[in-house]
């Protein structure tokens, strides 16, 4: 048979994205369009005493103008879909557009509705509101002190949750040899997918049915929410989501502004379009991370790694986004031993509202900040060891042999080779040869670094139960439907939504390889629940190892049908027929054979079928999994710092990734590469920062640094394949490993370049003034005031 | 109350083309919404992010910086426009290459390729990198999308070589 899986095919969804004949969200124009302008708060604590909406009404080309008031008993509040269990979650409520007080920059105020974009901009300046501006917290741990402004009345301590695992530490930490305690800021950071958010919703009063094509990486969960909060019953209700332009976690919220399209769409009775600015991307799409986190660890002289303990104040901003409690607590709080074997751990969690944008999942979604936190913690404890950071890994990794290992917090991590990818990175990287290299680079005043990350993450998303367990409130299953047209040809429904991903590709791949026919035969379709059943979306970095298996339950349920089908048009036993590459035939009697393609045909005309068999043929399959995956790795990171001007130069960056069984590899190299860019875009540049107002200071690109192409060597990656033992294609994930593993191996390299300063750490993200500052200090210079 | 409107007239993707615009109007906004050519994007309002970028008159322009009154009798190519009998080598090198992912930010990507294959002899990877400056991508990490460019040299040489002994054969 022919091999298709592992093969590098070149993607089906470039055909129409290389041509610009994508269907991305603002592309779509109806027949009565009109667009809406979000009026949103310069403010980011403030009473709204009045709103006078009479001016911008009379304004050229405006339709409607509603405020707060208008929507408030009409739609339901802004839910969130993640509630921890035993963590005294409170919700706080969010109404899509405020009407009393505004709880951060960019909060909405009022909706325009006008004949184009640019006269709905000009009325949106006509609305007068008048604001009695309030006090402001914005960062998580001042949020927590007596006395500190309060986001909501009903949350008067601003803590909405608190949350606890693994078990009471402090023996072990008294009685332990070496203790190391650090105190982190992992920086908030904005997602910047390139496609701004957009929403376009379509009514239909006879009907009484909506329609929503929006920007968003789970159709059916914006589906299963929506309909709760606009009340229009979920099969009246239909998302769409064709080509979306990135998203990164960004797009997994339900967000006002799609709400307030479509209950505008309903009460103008005409489809009504929203696209965010770039502007207002950075003022209301959703953040990520921003974590204040006090560490422990303990350990042996000898370089044995005992226990770790956490204490976190996550900043959730102003509101409970969609999936955002679940991101600090189960996807960080569980895994902060990451690839090693410590016995012991604990983790606390203080989920704190803040006067700044709702923060959310953001790639890789708190396992970058766990990954962060014990990757950083290896390094300190070895310097404080007096011992090479690469021999401290090697003791603490988890074995070979020890797989399947469960954690202390009792995550089961399903199979893994930490030795192999660590070695096979130190085959590319000879990491003796550099340490010689930079004692003598050192003499001459250059100052280069190496940094290393072994990590792991869970991925996968995941069990249902386990979903239920740990509070999310939905199922994390995945649907398939692969149905074989009457010519051979086959179209396949998936519930996973990919934005950019390539799984158009990557699940063509799995069907032609299993069902042996040639994947320019398959489609792919995906994002749209009135096409697809059901199904999940797609994010942590679940698409292949969840909706890929989906796929492959279904194919063997097609097969299985087209098997009987064979042998009644052969006039054999079922057993004695046997398959390959798209063809049927008797065992022993190759002559006597049957296409797939004219199976295909006899199922669909049932003139004569087996008996007990349906006409058609078409798979479907649901596929829930038993676990979570774990991609691990090892990476290694060469920078060279000018003690002059505080510049870091990456000069090499070593990536050895083990996802599980590689579908399509050019597609996992291309996911490799953008993840490494996010995650050492945190290490070095990017940052929101916030003013003492509340202003998102870093609010547009000339603000914010995203990583450009010239910031970057040719990245050095490789492979080694550890499948999966309990999914059927052995797949892991890739999604995400990148953004987990670069950002500590990049700091520890920056570290380690200035270490001869005596600098053990410095907070990200490490721009050239925070280091030269750095440097300064430790010269014992006078350090200039930025 | 009207807006005063100014009429335009440009060749967009060798076509002719003759409108009225709100001055104010710019020439991304004028493309996409005014022409349904949706395949030039609009990724940010402070002309960093490259998704608009398009070929005025052989020049790689962000659209989103002109008003569509500037571009007034001048020779607009856009994404669109750029498939002849074929498609142009910088597409055909995207789709080997992996150049591209979500494909928001690629038709602005795929015009600057087009226009420094079309303007350069073929640039190192460095320089490639320094050209694509005013381009931002958040999936790709760049390093396909310079793959791509480097590849779409590549691919104009082999058309040529192949023009030019068709050429020979011919005469």
């Amino acid at each position: 048979m022919t091999q298709v899986i592992g093969q590098a095919l070149q993607r089906h969804e470039d055909i129409r994205l290389i041509r610009g004949q994508g269907q991305y969200t603002d592309d779509m124009k109806l027949p009565g369009m009109v667009y809406a302008h979000i009026v949103r708060s310069p403010y980011a604590h403030a009473k709204i005493t009045a709103i006078d909406t009479s001016r911008a009404k009379k304004m050229p080309g405006v339709v409607a103008v509603f405020s707060g008031q208008d929507l408030k008993d009409e739609v339901g509040l802004i839910p969130t879909a993640w509630i921890p269990p035993d963590a005294d979650m409170k919700v706080t409520p969010h109404p899509a557009l405020a009407y009393d007080e505004v709880r951060y920059q960019g909060d909405g105020v009022a909706v325009v509705i006008a004949e184009s974009p640019y006269l709905a901009q000009d009325a949106a300046l006509a609305v007068d509101i008048k604001y009695e501006p309030l006090k402001v917290v914005t960062d998580p741990f001042e949020a927590k002190a007596e006395g500190a402004p309060g986001v909501h009345t009903e949350i008067p301590d601003n803590v909405a949750f608190h949350w606890q695992a693994g078990e009471n530490l402090d023996d072990i930490f008294q009685k332990a040899e070496v203790v190391v305690k650090h105190h982190f800021r992992q920086q908030r950071l904005i997602p910047n997918a390139m496609e701004p958010r957009s929403a376009l919703a379509q009514y239909n009063a006879a009907k009484g049915e909506l329609t929503l094509w929006a920007t968003t990486q789970n159709p059916h969960i914006h589906r299963l929410l929506m309909s709760g909060l606009l009340g229009i019953p979920e099969h009246k209700l239909r998302v769409i989501a064709i080509d979306v332009g990135g998203a990164f976690g960004s797009k997994i919220a339900c967000y006002p502004d799609e709400v307030i399209v479509s209950w505008a769409s309903k009460k103008l009775n005409r489809p009504v379009k929203w696209t965010e600015t770039r502007q207002e991307n950075f003022q209301v799409t959703t953040h990520g991370r921003d974590h204040v986190q006090e560490v422990e660890l303990a350990g042996t002289r000898g370089g044995e790694i005992q226990a770790i303990r956490v204490k976190t104040y996550a900043n959730m901003g102003a509101y409970l986004s969609t999936a955002a409690p679940g991101v600090p607590t189960i996807l960080f709080g569980l895994i902060i031993n990451g690839a090693y074997k410590i016995p012991h751990a604990s983790s606390e969690v203080f989920g704190m509202l803040t006067h700044t944008t709702p923060v959310d999942a953001y790639r890789g979604a708190g396992r970058p900040e766990a990954t962060f936190l014990v990757e950083r913690m290896v390094d300190l404890y070895a310097q404080a060891l007096q011992m090479d950071p690469l021999e401290v890994r090697q003791k603490n990794l988890i074995r070979h042999e020890d797989f399947p290992f469960t954690n202390a917090f009792g995550l089961q991590y399903d199979s893994g080779n930490y030795q192999e990818t660590l070695s096979k990175a130190l085959e590319i990287f000879d990491y003796p040869k550099f340490r010689r290299e930079q004692e003598n680079l050192r003499k001459q005043g250059k100052y280069i670094g190496v940094g290393l990350s072994t990590y792991v993450e869970m991925c996968g998303l995941g069990p249902s139960e386990v979903a239920g367990a740990v509070g999310f409130q939905g199922g994390l299953w995945e649907s398939a439907t692969v149905r074989v047209h009457p010519t051979g040809k086959v179209s396949v429904y998936t519930g996973a939504s990919p934005h950019g991903q390539g799984e158009e590709t990557t699940f063509a791949q799995i069907v032609s390889q299993e069902l042996g026919i040639a994947v320019d035969d398959i489609e792919v379709i995906h994002g749209d629940t009135q096409q697809i059943a059901m199904g999940w979306g797609t994010y942590g970095s679940r698409t292949t190892a969840v909706g890929g298996a989906a796929i492959h339950m279904a194919n063997e349920k097609v097969l299985e049908k087209a098997r009987k089908i064979a042998a009644h048009k052969l006039e054999v036993n079922e057993e004695d027929v046997s398959y390959d590459s798209g063809t049927f035939s008797v065992r022993g009697l190759p002559s006597k054979s049957v296409t797939f393609q004219e199976v295909a045909l006899d199922a669909y005309l049932a003139w004569s079928l087996p008996p007990g068999i349906e006409p058609a043929l078409e798979g479907t399959a649901f596929y829930n999994p038993k676990n979570f995956t774990y991609p691990f790795g090892a990476h290694i990171a060469v920078v060279s710092v000018d003690p002059d001007t505080g510049d870091t130069t990456l000069l090499r960056y070593v990536a050895v990734d083990d996802v599980g069984r590689i579908i399509n590899p050019m597609i996992v190299e291309g996911q490799i590469h953008g993840g490494l860019v996010q995650g050492i875009g945190q290490a070095l540049w990017e940052g929101a920062e916030f003013d003492e107002q509340g202003q998102l200071i870093t609010g547009s690109l000339l603000d914010y640094a995203l990583p450009k192409a010239r910031f970057f060597p040719k990245f050095e990656t490789a492979h080694t394949e550890t499948p999966s033992p309990h999914n059927p294609l052995g797949v892991k994930g890739v999604g995400e490993t990148g953004a987990i593993a670069s950002t500590p191996c990049i700091v520890n390299a920056v570290m380690d370049a200035l270490k001869p300063f005596g600098i053990d750490d410095l907070s990200m993200p490490l721009t050239p003034p925070k280091v030269w500052q750095a440097i300064r200090q430790a010269q014992g210079k006078e350090s200039l005031h930025s | 109350m009207a807006f005063h409107r100014i009429p335009v007239t440009l060749t967009i993707n060798g076509q002719k083309i003759v409108r009225d615009v709100e001055p104010r109007t710019l020439l991304v906004h004028f493309l996409r919404d005014e022409l349904n050519l949706t395949g030039t994007h609009v990724g940010c309002d402070t002309s960093q992010c490259g998704a608009c970028t398009i070929l005025l008159d052989n020049q790689a322009v962000k659209s989103c910086t002109v008003l569509a009154v500037q571009a007034d009798g001048s020779d607009i190519l856009t994404v669109e426009g750029l498939e002849q009998e074929y498609l142009h080598p910088v597409q055909e090198a995207f789709r080997e290459k992996h150049g591209l992912q979500c494909g928001f930010c690629t038709p602005g990507a795929i015009m600057l390729g087009a226009y420094l294959v079309n303007h350069n002899e073929p640039l190192t990877e460095e320089g490639i990198r320094e050209q694509l400056d005013g381009l931002l991508c958040r999936c790709t990490g760049y390093e396909n999308i310079v793959r791509s460019i480097q590849r779409a040299y590549e691919i104009m040489n082999e058309r040529q070589n192949v023009q030019s002994q068709t050429a020979k054969g011919v005469g």
